[in-house]
């Protein structure tokens, strides 16, 4: 963990609250949000529980499955699932602009600008945690490559059109998430723990309840207790029946509830079904809706306090220039599907699994340099580990390049506090932020105590003098980095069908069809 | 294989009988020793570092007793539904004399082996305590090995000495090759979807398993023609379906991890020879004389342990009381080098740290740019809102 | 039995690669190096034969400053051979020694290159090239450390290739996760060799069994250490490398430390047990000190080529460390000391660098704990390999026993081969055997 993380956490232990770690608020967040707060059966993979969704605060849709072991209800889970969820997803789908996009001409190799269309704006999913990031993976891949009963008459357990859809928009979501600073599906907790420390590990972050008290206690500033206190009681406080004041965020249950209240509740409805009684299956289902929903509200409401908070501070300036590139993973998804591409396969071949690592890798250094632009707090960070530096103007003397044409080259020396990693006689670019552009300039020598030299290198307009604004002057603070601001992306790589002997060459025909469906089997409920 | 020569021979016998009543009198007179299973050894290796859980363990004390009993209980506990669905998951899986079983040891560990067939055997394991079947697995292991046909050694015992005293261990199943060959198999219900699985839950399976494999080697070196093979059979629920898949681990790494906690636990003594003679962790002792008892032991608490063990919320209620770093995250605590106290970093920020400590000093001016920052770009922080924004 | 001829068997093997790469059929041969082993030579020597064979070839190697050593290495070796340096555009990214020779075309447009017998570039830059008429060989350089994806972006280029690496040095990796491919044969993040093998499993493979940089005395130790299941020999006998003093010792841990390291070739300081910081004072202090004093000592080495004893240069020595801080910290010291032109540089950039006398700091010294970064195998190994002559390991007491408290709850993921040796088994194999030479800290 970085020094600077570091001293906030021992500050917040001292405290009793969290303290900030942004200044600003460094992801998109959608004026109208999808949350999703799942729960899952201990034991069973993609044996849902039940599921608070909307977009409503005040007005949740519940979803539960009386015996998740049913594979009929949860069919019926599943596809009331994409009845809430599809619509919100194609909203979207719909409201373009026109816009440009380079691609490489097949013919002539060459890059050229193509004109297309990009959706004005992108659903954006938020769940409570790092594992509801993971659930919905896990929910996607178990739906997409489900059949309708269209594509296959025979099937015996067919699922309506929507449920392969939104398997793989699930999977879409869950791969983008994947990339550094993105926002179409995010987590609470990670959210939350981007912005503020607590006076607790990494670990005790990741319980929602626990990190929210840290940073809003029940009662605010003139509560009962410390966010601490708080925390603990969320962790670990329960009632006389021995559950939980705050039940986990999931999608695992605790194992209280399920011994005590859903193991009785669910044998009853069991009961009831076997003999028929449909009454007494009723009043058990609805028995059984209660106690689900009574472990997702509170969650539910956690994760809407959690975007409270998170709306409290205001957007990085560049969080919306990462928002495009989120829109256009949309567009380019909602057209794969409009397209009628087959679902994602089930592992990446070689030549997309290089892919999705070189953009990673570009977006974390995006990321990384963006953050620090947007936020001095960020970017204080940066200066400590010696990694950018900020300091006052003392001196510039005019200089020019030696050539037919003269350009300004300037000399600034900045006087500053901060120890960059920058070594007399090892050569060295850095850049400042000039109107939101980068201007570079070269480390030329350190003098006297702090003083640091520095020689313009561009963005000083075409002609000797240099344009107005363009260089610093004596008195201003600049900030400086040894990072540049943007990210390049790396080579193109070959296409699939053109991967290399040493990767295993092309991938075979069997990859290309349609991938099977998993097999179900009678002996699925156990 | 390792490559690392253990320093140590395991200590044995001489020592065995005062330690055994060293730790009874620990433990309680009248408390029965918690048995070690192959969860709880291969856990020897989540903090081998703690004194404290190092010595409960040893002499068995019962840590979730204890952990109710001073008032910070446990979370562990294990939903009725994953119980019943790994139950019947390795009913399926063993059904039919095994023959789904066989099949899946020799598609993957087969290494050339005619497949087993309807003649291959699954001995009757049933003998009366742990003594008695483990003393019976080890002549079927001894006639399947002689007789080179495929069998299946359904839940039979094991024994490994630990800490001079006797640990029974039942792994869910052995399979013995034609060629002599010893596969263990571990059934987990977990699934494999697309051939990937959790890989803390593989990681958690292939540490019990190195534990089996430890203790069959005992057994295998005693035996012409038999060998342990240190690729285990990991067998799980294939996608989300209840269908058998599996995968081979290797498990190498953790068997050799394993066998030198073990040898460790020889430290046990140690620990106990420096605590007063009437130190007691009975949970029916009052909570002081308990909280006394545990302090008396040192404990090296990390946030890992709330994971892996049962005293975790106790001891991180001590680390936080004592204002130590290391309660924040074993990561935090290396940052701060000598900074062992939460006030002692702080005082470090504010100027106040050690002279010519560089950890000190870049704490402060870690302060100094924080405190610019902020100043530069205030944070509309929720505490300092007066109104809580919901 | 007859005794062990280390030329021979090195001619041996070299002759091997070379009829399996110039007569072979397979489309790629695979060649593990252990540190010193001549892969340099090799690198050479197979592309001079290549190209007098007239295969068009072009080379692949890591960074920019193992491009501009191999171009130099080629030219002098062969100055009549015609070699293309095919470089980035941006500026000054080759040395500039390049352009006084008067066989080698540098260029940023590989069409400039397409004619020439051979040209080399980094993996990076080739990765640029596209529609070129494929290379009908490939020498791929530190083949190890170049990971599968970088690979995949340049393996259309060529036809056959070979690979040469070695397996014991840090392992590449990625600054985002890459978890979701582990066990896929073509795992983005793993290394060129690994996917390559996956998918290749009856390519040629050969070994260097000789190291001619490593002394007699170091060989075993790592050799056993790092390098398990493929063992390599030390290409000198015991007591053909020396190291000596003009200077007595003055009895200081320094000194002494010094000594131990010129009697027996590794030597242990040892300061006393505490939890310290990154750049620990007083380690980074020692560290320095131990360097001052091989200066001052007036040491000289002799080793087995003719001639006299040579007097032991500040360029003949390097410090290594784990972090960068630690290396600007002991550069720092250094500096204070009024020592100048010894390199102090992390492992990482000590990759493939050789020198007489090393002096490292152990990358667990001070720590309370180690971490997965600390463990790695390659990163002690670098460390541990870099000398001719003698090295000398600076550390805080109390590593025995944090690595016994080192909790193992590491992860397993399905179909990924697990490496060894495990780091934590080679830090208590070194740590063992540095112990016999272990010298307490006294100013």
């Amino acid at each position: 963990m970085p020094l600077l993380n570091t001293l906030a956490r021992l500050e917040a232990v001292r405290s009793g609250r969290a303290r900030p770690l942004a200044t600003v608020r460094h992801r998109h967040l959608s004026g109208r949000p999808l949350v999703l707060v799942p729960l899952t059966t201990s034991g069973e993979a993609g044996a849902p529980l039940g599921a608070l969704v909307g977009t409503d605060r005040h007005d949740p849709c519940l979803l539960v499955i009386p015996q998740p072991r049913d594979r009929d209800l949860r069919w019926e889970f599943l596809a009331e699932l994409a009845r809430q969820v599809m619509p919100y997803i194609d909203a979207y789908a719909d409201d373009v602009e026109p816009a440009e996009r380079t691609e490489t001409d097949p013919e002539t190799g060459k890059r050229v600008k193509v004109e297309t269309e990009l959706c004005v704006d992108a659903p954006q999913l938020i769940v409570p945690s790092r594992a509801g990031v993971e659930y919905v993976r896990l929910l996607g891949r178990s739906m997409r490559f489900r059949r309708t009963a269209e594509e296959d008459p025979e099937n015996p357990y067919p699922v309506p059109t929507q449920v392969p859809l939104l398997g793989r928009w699930f999977t879409h979501l869950a791969e983008r998430s994947r990339v550094p600073g993105s926002a179409l599906l995010l987590s609470a907790t990670e959210l939350l723990a981007r912005h503020w420390a607590t006076g607790q590990s990494s670990v005790e972050d990741q319980h929602l309840g626990a990190l929210l008290a840290w940073i809003a206690p029940p009662g605010g500033e003139n509560g009962p207790g410390t966010g601490a206190e708080a925390a603990l009681r969320a962790e670990l406080a329960r009632d006389r029946d021995g559950q939980l004041l705050v039940p986990p965020a999931g999608p695992a249950t605790d194992p209280a509830f399920d011994n005590k209240l859903l193991a009785p509740a669910m044998a009853r409805y069991d009961a009831a079904r076997a003999a028929d009684d449909r009454d007494a299956a009723d009043r058990a289902g609805r028995t059984l809706r209660e106690l689900v929903e009574g472990q997702l509200r509170p969650t539910w409401d956690a994760v809407w306090r959690s975007l409270d908070l998170l709306r409290a501070l205001p957007a990085g300036e560049r969080t919306g220039e990462r928002w495009t590139r989120d829109r256009w993973s949309y567009t380019a998804h909602r057209d794969r599907v409009r397209a009628g591409e087959p679902p994602q396969p089930r592992r990446d071949d070689a030549v997309t699994a290089a892919q999705k690592l070189a953009t990673r890798e570009t977006e974390q250094v995006r990321l990384d340099a963006q953050e620090a632009l947007d936020d001095p707090l960020v970017m204080a960070g940066r200066r400590l580990a010696g990694e950018a530096f900020a300091g006052e103007v003392t001196e510039v003397v005019m200089e020019w390049s030696e050539s037919a044409r003269p350009r300004p080259r300037p000399l600034v020396t900045v006087v500053t506090e901060d120890r960059p990693q920058l070594a007399d006689g090892a050569a060295a670019k850095v850049f400042r932020s000039l109107d939101g552009r980068p201007q570079a300039a070269e480390f030329v020598r350190f003098e006297g105590a702090g003083g640091i030299v520095l020689r313009l290198l561009d963005k000083m307009g075409s002609g000797r003098e240099p344009a107005p604004g363009t260089v610093p002057e004596k008195g201003d603070r600049l900030c400086w980095t040894l990072f540049e601001h943007d990210a390049r992306g790396g080579p193109k790589l070959p296409d699939p069908e053109q991967t290399p002997w040493t990767h295993g060459g092309p991938p075979g025909s069997a990859t290309a069809a349609l991938p099977l469906p998993d097999p179900v089997t009678d002996g699925d409920i156990l | 294989m390792s490559s690392y020569p253990p320093s140590v021979p395991p200590q044995t016998t001489p020592q065995t009988t005062p330690l055994r009543q060293r730790l009874a009198d620990l433990r309680g007179p009248a408390v029965p020793p918690r048995p070690l299973d192959a969860r709880a050894l291969a856990a020897l290796a989540a903090n081998p570092g703690c004194g404290r859980r190092a010595l409960l363990d040893g002499a068995g004390v019962d840590k979730t007793a204890l952990a109710t009993a001073l008032g910070s209980p446990s979370a562990f506990g294990q939903s009725q539904f994953a119980i019943v669905r790994g139950n019947s998951f390795e009913a399926k899986v063993k059904g039919d004399g095994g023959a789904e079983l066989l099949r899946l040891v020799h598609e993957h560990l087969g290494a050339g082996a005619e497949p087993p067939g309807a003649a291959a055997l699954v001995p009757d394991l049933t003998a009366a305590g742990p003594q008695g079947r483990a003393a019976r697995t080890a002549l079927a292991l001894r006639e399947a090995t002689s007789a080179g046909a495929w069998t299946l050694l359904d839940h039979p015992m094991l024994a490994l000495e630990v800490a001079g005293s006797p640990a029974y261990l039942e792994p869910d199943a052995v399979v013995v090759h034609p060629d002599g060959r010893w596969t263990v198999v571990e059934i987990k219900s977990f699934p494999m979807i697309d051939g990937g699985a959790d890989p803390a839950k593989v990681g958690a399976a292939a540490r019990q398993a190195a534990v089996y494999v430890l203790a069959l080697e005992n057994t295998a070196g005693k035996l012409p023609g038999a060998a342990v093979g240190h690729e285990v059979l990991l067998v799980c629920p294939k996608d989300f379906s209840n269908l058998p898949t599996a995968a081979p681990v290797d498990v190498r790494r953790e068997r050799s991890v394993t066998r030198r906690q073990l040898e460790r636990l020889t430290r046990v003594e140690e620990l106990a020879a420096l605590l007063p003679e009437d130190l007691c962790f009975d949970p029916a002792r009052p909570a002081e004389e308990l909280d006394r008892a545990v302090s008396a032991v040192p404990a090296a608490y990390a946030p890992e342990c709330l994971a892996a063990c049962e005293l975790a919320f106790h001891c991180r209620q001590r680390a936080r009381a004592a204002d130590e770093v290391g309660a924040l995250g074993r990561s935090l605590r290396a940052e701060l080098g000598g900074l062992g106290t939460v006030g002692e970093a702080l005082a470090a920020a504010a100027g106040a740290g050690p002279a010519e400590d560089p950890t000190a000093a870049a704490l402060r001016q870690a302060a100094r740019l924080r405190a610019e920052a902020l100043a530069l770009a205030p944070a509309r922080t929720p505490s300092e809102d007066s109104a809580c924004p919901c | 039995m007859t005794a062990f001829d280390p030329g021979a068997a090195a001619a041996q093997a070299t002759a091997a690669i070379l009829h399996d790469t110039l007569h072979g059929t397979d489309r790629g041969v695979v060649v593990d190096s252990p540190p010193g082993a001549g892969k340099s030579t090799l690198v050479v020597r197979a592309a001079r034969e290549l190209a007098a064979a007239g295969r068009r070839l072009m080379i692949v190697a890591q960074t920019n400053a193992q491009v501009d050593d191999l171009v130099l290495r080629l030219h002098e070796k062969d100055p009549g051979l015609k070699v293309g340096r095919l470089h980035s555009s941006e500026g000054d990214a080759y040395d500039p020694a390049l352009r006084e020779l008067p066989s080698v075309t540098l260029s940023a447009k590989p069409g400039d290159l397409t004619e020439l017998p051979v040209t080399v570039s980094t993996a990076a830059k080739w990765a640029y090239v596209k529609d070129a008429e494929p290379w009908e060989h490939a020498i791929v350089d530190e083949a190890y450390q170049m990971r599968s994806d970088a690979l995949l972006a340049v393996a259309g280029l060529f036809e056959r290739a070979l690979f040469v690496g070695d397996p014991g040095q840090l392992d590449p990796f990625s600054v985002v996760g890459a978890e979701q491919w582990a066990g896929l044969s073509y795992d983005p993040s793993a290394s060129a060799v690994s996917t390559l093998l996956a998918h290749n499993p009856g390519l040629p493979q050969h070994r260097l069994p000789v190291s001619w940089r490593l002394p007699a005395s170091a060989a075993p130790l790592v050799s056993r250490a790092f390098y398990p299941y493929s063992r390599f020999r030390s290409g000198t006998g015991p007591g053909e490398r020396r190291l000596s003093y003009g200077v007595a010792s003055d009895g200081s841990g320094p000194d002494r430390v010094l000594d131990e390291a010129a009697e027996s070739g590794w030597g242990l300081l040892e300061l006393p047990a505490r939890h310290a910081p990154r750049t620990d004072p007083e380690a980074v202090a020692a560290v320095a000190l131990v360097v001052r004093r091989a200066l001052d000592r007036g040491a000289v080495t002799q080793d087995e080529h003719p001639g006299g004893p040579t007097p032991l240069t500040a360029d003949r020595i390097a410090v290594g460390t784990a972090h960068r801080d630690q290396a600007a910290a002991v550069r720092t010291a250094l500096a204070g000391l009024g020592v100048t032109g010894v390199t102090v540089d992390t492992a990482n950039r000590l990759q493939g660098r050789e020198y007489d006398l090393t002096v490292v700091l152990h990358p667990l010294s001070g720590r309370p704990d180690a971490t997965a970064f600390h463990l790695e195998t390659g990163r002690l190994c670098v460390l541990a390999s870099r000398h001719r002559h003698a090295c000398v390991i600076v550390a805080r007491a109390g590593i025995a026993a944090l690595l016994d408290d080192h909790p193992s709850t590491e992860p397993v993921q399905l179909g990924v081969t697990v490496k060894f040796p495990d780091g934590w088994e080679a830090m208590m194999s070194t740590w063992d055997f540095w112990s016999d030479h272990r010298i307490p800290w006294r100013p």
